[in-house]
C-alpha cells in the first residue's frame, strides 16, 4: 500500500454566513486519505463532517488552510478548475442518491462518463461492466423510481466508480438504507478502496460502518479529536471498543 | 448523453411540455400569418410593376404609387425622353382609378391598366382565359376571375360601363389580386385613354434602355430635360409603392407590430416554461456540476432543451400556419409563404428560444453544488 496521500487538508477553516450569523464549521482540521483505504469521517450531527467533505470534495472552498488534490494545490483554483479537478480525481456518493430520476440506471452512469468526456460504445460498455460489478446487471434499464434505496444507493456507487477517480468520497451512504442493504454498500465500498486500490471516505454516524473501516476519524465542534486505525486482526465491535475508551479518557 | 437528458427533462413533464410548445405554436402562427400576409400585401402592391420590362419609371413629380400617379405626362415628355442618349424605348402606361358601373347596377371602384403587349412594357400575366390579341378587340378587358362578385359579373362575355365606354369582358386572369380592393382592369392604352376622354394623357413611363447604357447617367439627364416630372428606377417606383400602402396607411406597421408582438409573446412564454423547467431539476444540475461537469455542458443540456422545443414547436407552428395559407388564398389578402420565409421563422424559432434559455442559463450559473449535500 502506498503512503503517498492523493488528498491533503492542512489546517482547513471554514466559515460560514457573514456578520453576527457569522459560524466557524470547521477550525482547522488536518486530513490526509491515501489509496487502499477506507476512512470514516464520524461525528454528531453539526460536527462540520459534511462542510468538511464538501471542501475535501472541492466543492466548497476553504475560509484558510490548504488542500492538495493528487499534489495540486487548489488555493488559487476557480470554480471551473476546481470541477475539472473533481472530474479527473472524484467520485461521489450521496446521502439521497442523487440520480437522474429521467435516467435508466445505465443511463445514470453513463453521464458521469459523459461529463468526462467518455462517450459511445465503450462508455456504454463502461457503464454495464460497473453495474455488473455492483451486483446490478438484471437492473440495467430501470428507472430509479423502480429500484429499491439498496438498488439505487448501488447505481450511485456505480456511477461514482465508473471513471476509475483515485478519491471516492461519500456522505452518509447508509442514512437511508436498512440494515442488510447498508452492509452490502459498505462491504461494496470497502471491496472498492482495497480490490480497486482507491481513496474512499464516507462521512456517517452510523454505528454498522464501523466493521468496514481502515481507519474512524473522529470530528467534533469543527476539530478533529481524534483518529483509529485498524490493527491487524481486529474486527468491528473491538474498533467500538477502543473508541469508547479513548473517548472516556480524553 | 446531452441530448437524452435534454429530451428526457421535457418530456417527463408532458403538461410544462404542452405549454411550451403552445407558446411557440402560437408565436410561429402569429409571426407566419402577420408576415404571410406582410408579403402577400407587398406582392399584391408590387405585382404589375415587377412584371413591367422598364430600367427607369417616369412618373409626375410626387407620384405616389401605381393607382395613384398624379398629374398626367404629356407626348412631350416622351420626345423629350426618347432624345436622351442611352434611351431605346419609351412605352407609356395609363393606370388609373374608375368607376365600373355593374350590369345589374350598382358599381366599383376598378383601376384600369392601359398597355399595349407589343410594346413590350407592361404585358397582361396570368391569362387563364383569353389572349392579349382577345384584349385587342372593341371593347375588350381583362379582369381577374377572383373579383366577379364584386364586378357583378359571371364571366366572359359579361359588360359593364366604365366612364364613358362600354366594356366587355374577353380574358380572365388568376390571382392578380389588389391592395386597394379596386379589381385591375386590363385593356389596350387607346381604349383607357379613350374611357376617360383624353387622347394623349400617360400616367408613367417606362424606360428601356440600350445594351450597356449608364443607368445613373441616363437617368441624370433625363432629370434635366423632364421638368415637373420624376425619374425612379424599378426598385425605387416598386419601394415607393409599398411605403404608400403598408406604411402611410399603417397596415404594413400592423402586420408587422403583430409579428413582432408574436415573438415577444413566444419568447416570453418559452422563457418561463424554459426557466420553471431548469428550476424544477436544478438539484440534478448541482448533481452534474458536484460530479465535475463543466458550466459548458450544463449550459449545453440547457440549450438543447430549448432547441427540441423550438423544433417541435416550429414543426406544429408551420403545419398550422400552412394550412391557413390554404384557407387564405382566395380571400381579400391571401398570404404569401416562401421558402426564405419559412427559414426565416425556423431561425427565429431557434433564436427566440435560444434567448428563451438565457434566464435559465443564468438561474444554473449560480448553482451551489454544495447544496447537493443538504437534500
Amino acid at each position: 500500500m502506498s503512503d503517498t496521500p492523493v488528498l491533503e487538508a492542512i489546517e482547513i477553516v471554514k466559515e460560514l454566513g457573514s456578520g453576527a450569523g457569522k459560524v466557524r464549521a470547521v477550525k482547522g482540521a488536518n486530513l490526509a486519505l491515501v489509496p487502499g483505504e477506507l476512512t470514516l469521517l464520524m461525528g454528531p450531527s453539526g460536527s462540520g463532517k459534511t462542510t468538511l467533505l464538501s471542501i475535501l470534495g472541492c466543492i466548497l472552498t476553504p475560509t484558510s488552510g490548504t488542500l492538495k488534490v493528487a499534489g495540486i494545490d487548489t488555493s488559487d483554483l476557480n470554480a471551473e478548475e476546481l470541477a475539472d479537478l473533481r472530474r479527473k480525481h472524484m467520485g461521489f456518493i450521496f446521502q439521497s442518491y442523487n440520480l437522474f430520476p429521467t435516467l435508466t440506471a445505465l443511463e445514470n452512469v453513463r453521464i458521469a462518463l459523459d461529463v468526462r468526456g467518455q462517450k459511445g460504445f465503450a462508455a456504454a460498455n463502461r457503464a454495464e461492466e460497473v453495474l455488473r460489478d455492483v451486483g446490478l446487471a438484471y437492473r440495467l434499464k430501470s428507472y430509479p423510481a423502480n429500484l429499491s434505496g439498496g438498488e439505487q444507493q448501488r447505481v450511485a456507487v456505480a456511477r461514482a466508480i465508473a471513471s476509475s477517480p483515485s478519491i471516492v468520497l461519500a456522505d452518509e451512504p447508509t442514512a437511508a438504507l436498512d440494515g442488510e442493504n447498508g452492509h452490502a454498500v459498505m462491504a461494496l465500498l470497502a471491496r472498492i478502496a482495497k480490490e480497486q486500490h482507491r481513496s474512499v471516505l464516507a462521512v456517517t454516524h452510523d454505528p454498522r460502518t464501523l466493521s468496514y473501516a481502515d481507519r474512524v476519524v473522529r470530528i467534533e465542534d469543527g476539530r478533529i479529536v481524534g483518529e483509529e486505525r485498524r490493527p491487524e486482526g481486529l474486527d468491528a465491535p473491538e474498533i467500538a471498543d477502543l473508541t469508547k475508551r479513548r473517548k472516556a479518557h480524553a | 448523453m446531452i441530448l437524452t437528458l435534454a429530451f428526457r427533462n421535457l418530456f417527463h413533464d408532458r403538461i410544462r411540455l404542452a405549454v411550451t410548445l403552445v407558446g411557440i405554436l402560437f408565436s410561429i402562427v402569429l409571426v407566419a400569418v402577420q408576415l404571410g400576409l406582410y408579403l402577400g400585401a407587398s406582392k399584391m402592391i408590387t405585382d404589375n410593376i415587377d412584371h413591367a420590362k422598364a430600367d427607369l419609371w417616369i412618373t409626375a413629380y410626387g407620384a405616389k404609387s401605381l393607382e395613384d400617379g398624379g398629374m398626367l405626362l404629356t407626348s412631350r415628355e416622351r420626345h423629350q425622353a426618347l432624345a436622351t442618349p442611352g434611351v431605346k424605348a419609351v412605352i407609356p402606361l395609363v393606370v388609373r382609378f374608375a368607376e365600373w358601373r355593374k350590369p345589374e347596377g350598382g358599381s366599383t371602384r376598378v383601376v384600369i391598366v392601359g398597355t399595349d403587349a407589343e410594346d413590350g412594357g407592361l404585358v397582361p400575366f396570368n391569362l387563364v382565359e383569353g389572349t392579349w390579341e382577345d384584349i385587342k378587340s372593341p371593347e375588350a378587358v381583362a379582369v381577374d376571375k377572383s373579383y366577379f362578385n364584386e364586378l357583378g359579373i359571371k364571366g366572359l362575355g359579361d359588360t359593364a360601363q366604365i366612364a364613358t365606354g362600354r366594356v366587355r369582358v374577353r380574358a380572365l386572369t388568376d390571382g392578380i389580386r389588389s391592395f386597394t380592393q379596386s379589381p385591375y382592369t386590363y385593356t389596350t392604352l387607346n381604349r383607357a385613354r379613350s374611357l376617360f376622354g383624353d387622347s394623349d394623357g400617360t400616367s408613367f413611363y417606362l424606360v428601356q434602355l440600350q445594351p450597356g447604357a449608364n443607368v445613373e447617367k441616363v437617368r441624370h439627364d433625363l432629370e434635366s430635360r423632364l421638368e415637373g416630372a420624376e425619374v425612379l428606377t424599378q426598385q425605387e417606383f416598386r419601394d415607393r409603392n409599398l411605403k404608400q400602402w403598408l406604411f402611410k396607411t399603417g397596415a404594413g406597421v400592423a402586420l408587422i407590430g403583430g409579428a413582432l408582438l408574436g415573438s415577444l409573446v413566444g419568447t416570453v412564454i418559452v422563457a418561463q416554461t424554459l426557466y420553471s423547467s431548469t428550476k424544477d431539476h436544478l438539484s440534478e444540475f448541482a448533481t452534474l456540476r458536484a460530479l465535475g461537469s463543466s458550466s459548458g455542458y450544463i449550459h449545453k443540456v440547457i440549450l438543447a432543451q430549448a432547441g427540441i422545443s423550438a423544433v417541435v414547436g416550429y414543426v406544429l407552428g408551420i403545419s398550422i400556419a400552412l394550412t391557413i395559407l390554404l384557407f387564405s388564398r382566395n380571400t381579400a389578402l391571401p398570404m404569401v409563404m416562401t421558402p426564405g420565409l419559412a427559414f426565416w421563422l425556423f431561425a427565429l424559432t431557434v433564436g427566440m428560444c435560444a434567448i428563451s434559455a438565457l434566464s435559465a442559463i443564468v438561474k444554473v450559473t449560480k448553482i451551489d453544488p454544495a447544496t447537493v449535500f443538504n437534500r
